[in-house]
Order: C-alpha cells, then structure tokens, then sequence
C-alpha cells in the first residue's frame, strides 16, 4: 500500500514547522554559549533591546524550571541559569521582526562569563574531583549500573575460548533532513498553540506546561509533518521551549529554525562509547559467559542517558542463549553537546563489539561464524537470563536467509585477498513495555468516529515523522472494519483532538497503536453489528463486512453496503464512536532488581546480515560491495514500507561503521555541517537488499513487530567481520577511516613479517586488534 | 537595505518581487512567494533540499542571489507536472516509497526530472551520479532508484504508445 500521505508530499503542500506562518509572526534567535564550562556572572541584553525590531529577549530568569525527558533527570533549563555546560549551550534568545534584526541583536548581547575546568573525556572526567559539570553528581558520573545474571566467573572457567577487547565507537547524529522548528503561537485568552518538529508530542506538551507555568489545558501541540527524527526529535529540545516562552512573553507568534550547525550543537545522538568486552565460548561454539563496562560520553545533561546505558547492558546478551552476563555500565557527564536517543538507542555499540568478538572467537574455535550463531539461538518462548521475555524469535530464519542469499558457504574463506565477507545480528524492542513517566494509564488510545457521511475518522495521538505510521494505522482500521482504506481519515498527533499516545521512540508505533488501532476497530465493528442484527434477522457475531459490504458469515441473503449499515446504526445510536487501548501485559515488564524497568518490551524484532567488502591494503580504503539484511517483523503489514525501514536502518549503520563521526576539538565540533559530516551519498551506499522474516508475534497487530531500528546495530559489525575476512585485521575503532584500516594492516603486517596477504588470510589464531582505543 | 524589483517566471505564472541584494532565490520562493515545497536543509549547499529548475537546469536555490535570476524561468515541486496528472518521477516517488519523510523528496524529484530530460534512459550507475549531491536520511536511496526506475519504464511505455507501438511489443 502507497503511503496514505505520499501524495501531499511529492507536490510540495505538505507542511513542516519551518513551512508555517502567522499573521504578526516573529522571528527568534538564541544565544549560545562560546565557553564550554563557564559560570555566567551578568547578562546585559539592554543594547539589544533597543534595537528597532527586537521585541523581546529572554535569558533563564525568564524560564528557570529546570526540566528533563526522565523524572531523574532533571537537569536543563532552557537558557542556563546559572553556568553554562557546553560550547553551544543555550544563554538567551531574541524575538524580533526578522530574523535579520534577531541576528544583530544576538551580537549586542553582553554576558560576562567566567570559565571552568572543562571535560572532554568521559575517562577523564569520572576521575574529577571538583567543578564538577552538575554539583549533584558526583565525579561528573549521571548514573552508573552493576547487573550480574548466572554466574559469569565459574561459566567464564568452563570456557574453552576467552578473549577480551576494548572497542571505541565514535560519536553521530542522527542528521535528520529537517532541521527542527517550532512555531508558537499564542492565542486570546492566555492559550498557546505550538507547531514542532516533534517525535513526543505529549512530552513536549508536559514540559511547556512546566516552564512555561501554565496548565496542560491552555496548550495545544500539534505535530505537522517531520522531516524524520531517528530519536534526534524525541525529547524536548531547547528551541521548543525558548519559541514558548518568547511567545508567551510578547505575546505573539515566535518561529525558531535551527541551522544545520545548530542541528549539530543540539545533538542528543549516539554517545561516543568505550566498551571492554570479555567473553568466553565453549570448544563446540556455545556462549559461556559475556562481560562488559561501558562508558558513555554523555554530554552536559542528562537527557535519556541512564537509558541509554541501560539499554546497552539489558540487550548486551538477550539476543541469544548467554547463561551468564555481567555488565557494569556507566553514563558519564562532559562539557559536550547532551547525547541521546539514536535509532537503536544504547545497542549499536555493544552489538559491534559483542559480533566482532563472537566472530573472533568462532575462528578460534575453528568454526563457521554462522554457525556459532545457529548454536546459540533461543528457545522461544522463553525468558533470557536477564529477565527479558520473548515470544517470537525469527533470528534463525533470518540467519538461514542471509547464509543462502549471499552464498556464503561457497565465499567463507575463499575469497581472494582484500576481499571479504563477514555476518552478525542485532535485535531491538518493539516498545518499551514501562513508560519514561511511570503510570498506569495505556501506552496509546485510539478513537474512531462515524457521522453520517460514513467516513471512518481516526483520532491517534501517534507521531509519524515519516516511517508511515500513519498509513499502518490507517490500512489496520480499514482491514478490521472490511472497508477500502481511502473511506478511513487519521487525524494525528494534536493534543487538541487525539488522544494520548507516548510518541514515536523505541520503535514503539505499530506494536502499540497498531494494537489500539485493532481495539478500537473491533469495538466499532460490534457496535455497528449489534445495531443490525434485527434487520438481519440474526446475532451480531454471525455478521461480517468484507470490500465495504455487511452481510452473514454464511453467506445467506442479501447484504447492505457498509454506508447503508452505517446510516441504519446512526438512526439508533447517534454518531458512532468508539476507543481502542493498549497496555503491555504485566509479564512483559521485566525484573524487579535497580535499572529493571529498561529493556522489556512486549516483542523484538530480529536481523542477520551478511555484508561483502573490497578493502586495498595500500590505503586502507575498504569498499562495502553489498549488504544482505534479513529482518524479523513479525507480520510485514505493509511490505514496501518495511523494505524502506530496514534498508534505511542498514543505510545509517553503514554511514556510522564507515565514514560518520562527530568529531571534538576542546569542546568544539569540528564537522558542524553536513559538507564535513558525511552522511552517505547514493556514490558511497552499498546495494542493499532487504528479505522480510515473518515469525508472527503472538501479540503482535497482526504479528507485526519492529521494523524501524533493530537492523541498524548489525551492519556495523558485520562489515568489521568482513574487513577481517578480506585482509586479517580486527577494527576495533568505529567508524572504519582508511586511517584506522591501514594502521591495523600495518601493525599487523609489522607482527608477521611479511606484506601481509599470506598471512593476512584466514590465521589460524590471534586476532591482530587494532583502532587507536586498544 | 536597498532593494530592486526582480521578474521571475515561475511554474509558468510571471512574478515581480522586491529583493535586497543579497536576498537567495530559496527565501524569495518560500518567504515571498509562500512556495514551501522547495526546502532547507543545510547551511552550505551540501543537501539538495532546496534544488529547482532554472530554466530546465537543476540549482542550488540556497545558493542563488534572486537578483541574478531577473527574467529566468524557475520550476519548483509545485510546479512539475500538468494540473491534472502527476509527473511520473513523481508516481514513481508514490508508487516505490521514494518518499519516506519527504523532505529530501522534492530535490529528488527535480534532479531526477533533469536527468531523465537529457538522458531518458539512464543506467544505475549514471542515476546515482546524478542524485550524488541530493542527501536522503531515510531511504537508503534503493527505493528512490526504483521511483526513478518507474518513471523510466513509464516514459518508455507513453512513448511507445505515442509511437504506435503496440503494448507487449517490446520484448
């Protein structure tokens, strides 16, 4: 099915933030900080003031509730009140006629700061003992977290294979086409209406409410279309805040569009990550035990941090059958833009480093790295170690799938050298099954409404930023109810109209309003059944619509078309209406032990990769040819539209494992633009090929589970196995440079005593790690 | 800030339009003219968002002074195709999923529309030469190559059509 919005898209009247206007609208600019660590003694903004057009500037005073995505965290205000944390950090904007005048006025702002010791390295950092970035955190450390399940040290004793590595995953963004805007308006009787570039709508809501002191039901958020988030949209971000208040200070219409470099400062991506990873594999390929610590550089706030890392060590092992696990995971605060939620949230890192490490010690053992992941498979359905239930397991299918599809057999170990082929997995959540703000309301409602023109109207607080959310919730209602799809209208995202939804984040959207979706069409299915049954002279439950007609299950007499039924259950009841919810059941919700809330989730997705590299060892280049990527969704509900998520999840993790990397000079980001960022271009992207694995969650929409995320963590590590494969160096330092590539040939090279491509090939042993972080 | 009255052709309508100097095309269509089709995405030309049709060719809008433009022709997304049928790069955009987020998409559409008005057939190869300096974040471009594949194929079918050729003759 065509996307339901494809159309307003491709003849350019859709509408993002930035698209929207005002009558009277103003222009806003912030101020940000050109310190990284500094106390701010005195703002004078009087000059700027008097500049004809500047209708207003607002510092902290004027917003000085802190807020924060997680209750624990706290630890942001929109402009810094007392300090600033970070080059780039927010200290004041201007609302003025144009965005010319906000400009110069930002220019005529006087602060007086005094500089502090600043951190940049999150090792570095744990080790301070004052001037710490956040007075309540001790020795700049935001949370830390210790998990033990089974018993890693007599498991790690019956190991037959140990090794232990520090790997280094560099820092990225999520680089959304979209840089974020926000339009606030504000409204006769001291209400605001705020257009933003959100993945939270409800969030964003909540948190205006706080700052901006004013009751949930004088706001209204309306999500217009987002230029896609991949988590960069799915907290509250400082612009959303400083367009409220503005607004809410002269009283007029304020607009902020961040700059690409202000996209960059803004940040809230994937940390850089530190991860020494220990791990233990028995002679027959059988995983004994896992260990891990990693350390998160996390920026100045918190943001979604301590989830982050929890995520890193709740889906460390859960993939597979690991008996024993221990990972000690820190979030750890530098004087850097805040990190946050990035497609595969905490995953992506620790899945590189725990599938190159599988892959290494499979070679030990002397066996074949898929089937040292076929030996290690789950049972499901089962509960994994550390407590996460699964239902539906489609990774083995999907390793049989991408073994056939790239003909691995006949290429492991055979290719010549410089040319290589390498295969890992990944997994992600369909969901959270415990929300950020524990409560015991659904995770999603879902209304639908039929008036007299029989239009099925849906109103769905779920947030599509451009994954077709929208278009899944409109093909459910429209399947359930057994009419054509284009009869069905969404009405989404306005906290106006549509009920709450939690919002776009841990790919969370179709297992949960899908579901609701299913609910509420369910229960308007029977309510207009029930109204019929005396005119079909039999039970609600022995009627059926089917292509828009109402009639027995049986087939006997005539039916009615779904707008004659309609009209015969509005004389009866009025406008039809009716609700869908859904909650994740209780058992899914995880341990009880400190940090347990984060990982459980109602369902996971599933994904085994294959990629093939070409890699010169005169330049350390490596060419990815081709990635074949086999994805566990449960029930494709829309086939097309998970080829698109899982060919874009392989597209980013290739940009990360290859050429992606924010990189940090004293607190500075040297690559603010998309120029020097390098996302890929069609000339660097593999072909990708996507093969759909279907294993039908029970609780699934449909069986449907997952599609967005969980490819991306396996991309990375699967082509690090094929580098290895092509010319015998282990890349332990993400993203693979020329640079990094070439150094590991070197040494390696230097070891041997040779040029490399005998010994290069296939050792028999030792595992020549390389990349800078060991 | 002095400013100068400019003509510009654009989707077909004559405008005249009051600009600074230094005022770029890209604002003239999104501020002036209300054309938000055309998007930003970037600081530095290095996004494509914001690519239109100056007479036929695919440019920069954020990096063209309006000024410059005096009596040009200018295509943007809301501009392509005929009132009442689609473009069909911009079927092919429906029909392929070459449209994920959108944002990205209308610069797509204009430089695969160029591409396809100087070379109707185009390789794999030369359709990625072509959209190198166009930025998708969500496609991983392998359904936009075949949105632009779909047009190719339609083209060819219309032409065929136009040609006399009957249907299914072709292989």
């Amino acid at each position: 099915m065509v996307m339901t919005d494809a159309h307003t898209k491709i003849v350019g009247l859709g509408k993002y933030a930035d698209d929207l206007t005002a009558p009277g609208m103003l222009i806003a600019r912030i101020l940000h900080s050109p310190h990284a660590h500094a106390r701010i003694l005195s703002i004078d903004a009087s000059r700027a003031l008097a500049l004809p057009g500047v209708e207003a500037v607002a510092t902290g005073k004027d917003a000085p509730t802190p807020y924060g995505i997680l209750p624990i965290g706290h630890d942001e205000c929109v402009f810094a009140v007392d300090k600033a944390r970070y080059i780039g950090d927010n200290v004041a904007a201007v609302a003025a006629t144009s965005a010319e005048i906000a400009e110069q006025a930002l220019d005529l702002i006087r602060v007086e700061y005094e500089p502090l010791p600043a951190f940049f390295d999150p090792e570095e950092s744990m080790k301070a003992e004052s001037n710490w970035i956040h007075e309540s955190r001790a020795n700049n450390i935001e949370k830390e977290y210790h998990h033990v399940f089974g018993d890693p040290e007599a498991a790690f004793r019956e190991a037959d294979f140990v090794a232990e590595q520090r790997y280094f995953a560099g820092e990225v963004n999520h680089a959304a086409m979209e840089p974020h805007a926000t339009l606030a308006i504000w409204e006769p009787n001291e209400h605001m209406t705020v257009y933003s570039s959100t993945q939270v709508p409800y969030y964003l809501h909540r948190t205006i409410s706080e700052v901006c002191e004013m009751p949930m039901n004088q706001i209204r958020v309306i999500k217009p279309l987002i230029g896609s988030g991949f988590g960069g949209k799915s907290e509250v971000i400082p612009l959303e805040i400083a367009a409220s208040v503005l607004a809410k200070k002269t009283k007029k219409p304020v607009k902020i569009t961040y700059t690409r470099e202000e996209v960059f400062y803004a940040h809230r991506g994937r940390p850089r990550t530190i991860v020494n990873l220990k791990m233990g594999i028995t002679r027959e390929g059988k995983i004994a035990a896992v260990e891990a610590r990693v350390v998160q550089d996390g920026g100045a706030y918190c943001g979604f941090g301590p989830v982050t890392v929890l995520y890193s060590g709740a889906l460390l092992g859960a993939i597979y059958d690991v008996p024993a696990v221990r990972y000690d995971g820190y979030r750890v605060l530098t004087n850097k833009p805040a990190c946050g939620a990035m497609r595969g949230h905490g995953t992506v890192n620790v899945r590189f480093a725990f599938e190159s490490m599988l892959d290494h010690l499979a070679r030990q053992a002397g066996l074949d790295p898929a089937d040292v992941r076929r030996k290690n498979l789950l049972k499901a359905p089962c509960i994994t170690v550390n407590g996460l239930r699964v239902t539906s397991y489609g990774l083995p299918e999907c390793i049989e799938k991408v073994v056939a599809r790239s003909g691995w057999n006949a290429k492991r170990g055979k290719l010549p050298y410089g040319k290589g082929i390498g295969i890992a997995c990944s997994h992600y959540v369909s969901g959270a099954a415990n929300p950020i703000i524990r409560s015991n309301m659904p995770h999603t409602t879902v209304n639908i409404k039929i008036d007299r023109d029989a239009v099925v109207t849906v109103y769905s607080g779920a947030s599509d930023i451009g994954q077709g959310s929208d278009t899944m919730q409109v093909q459910i209602i429209a399947e359930v109810l057994g009419v054509r799809p284009g009869r069905v209208k969404l009405i989404s995202a306005d906290t106006e109209l549509t009920p709450i939804d939690l919002g776009s984040y841990s790919s969370r959207v179709t297992f949960m309003a899908g579901n609701a979706c299913i609910d509420a069409a369910k229960k308007m299915r029977e309510q207009i059944f029930a109204a019929l049954a005396e005119k079909f002279a039999s039970k609600a439950d022995e009627l059926e619509c089917v292509d828009e007609v109402i009639r027995k299950k049986n087939g006997a007499g005539q039916g009615i078309s779904f707008e004659e039924g309609v009209a015969l259950a509005i004389d009866r009841h009025g406008a039809l209406s009716s609700q869908g919810t859904y909650s994740p059941p209780e058992e899914a919700r995880g341990g009880k032990f400190k940090g347990a809330g984060v990982g459980p989730s109602p369902s996971y997705s599933y994904s085994a990769q294959v990629a093939e590299v070409t890699v010169d060892p005169e330049t350390g280049h490596v060419c990815v040819d081709k990635i074949v990527a086999a994805h566990d969704c449960g029930k494709a509900l829309n086939p097309m539209a998970v080829e698109g998520q899982v060919i874009g999840s392989v597209y980013m993790g290739f940009g990360q494992a290859m050429q992606e990397e924010m990189i940090w000079h004293g607190g500075r980001l040297m690559n603010p633009s998309l120029l020097e960022y390098r996302i890929p271009t069609t000339l660097e992207n593999p072909e990708i090929e996507c093969i759909i694995v279907e294993s039908h969650d029970p609780e699934g929409p449909f069986g449907a589970k997952e599609a967005g995320e969980g490819s991306l963590a396996a991309t990375i590590p699967a082509i690090a196995n094929a580098i290895f494969d092509a010319v015998g160096v282990r890349i332990a330092t993400v993203p693979f440079s020329p640079e990094v590539v070439l150094d590991a040939i070197k040494k390696k090279q230097k070891l041997t005593g040779t040029n490399g491509r005998s010994a290069g090939k296939k050792p028999a042993s030792g595992d020549g790690s390389s990349g800078g972080a060991a | 800030m002095k400013k100068q009255a400019i003509r510009l052709r654009v989707n077909g309508d004559d405008v005249e339009v009051d600009v600074a100097s230094a005022r770029l095309l890209l604002d003239v269509l999104r501020e002036d003219l209300g054309l938000t089709g055309t998007k930003r995405g970037c600081d530095d030309s290095s996004c494509g968002c914001c690519a239109v049709l100056i007479d036929g060719v695919p440019m920069l809008s954020c990096a063209a002074l309006a000024a410059s433009y005096e009596g040009c022709e200018i295509a943007t997304i809301e501009g392509l195709g005929a009132a009442s049928a689609l473009d069909p790069v911009q079927e092919g955009f429906v029909e392929c999923a070459g449209a994920q987020c959108g944002f990205c998409t209308p610069g797509f559409m204009i430089t695969a529309v160029a591409l396809l008005k100087r070379n109707p057939n185009p390789s794999l190869d030369e359709i990625r030469e072509a959209l190198s300096s166009n930025l998708c974040r969500c496609t991983g471009y392998m359904q936009i190559y075949e949105s632009v594949r779909f047009a190719i194929e339609k083209h060819q079918r219309e032409s065929e059509h136009a040609a006399g050729i009957p249907a299914g003759a072709r292989r």
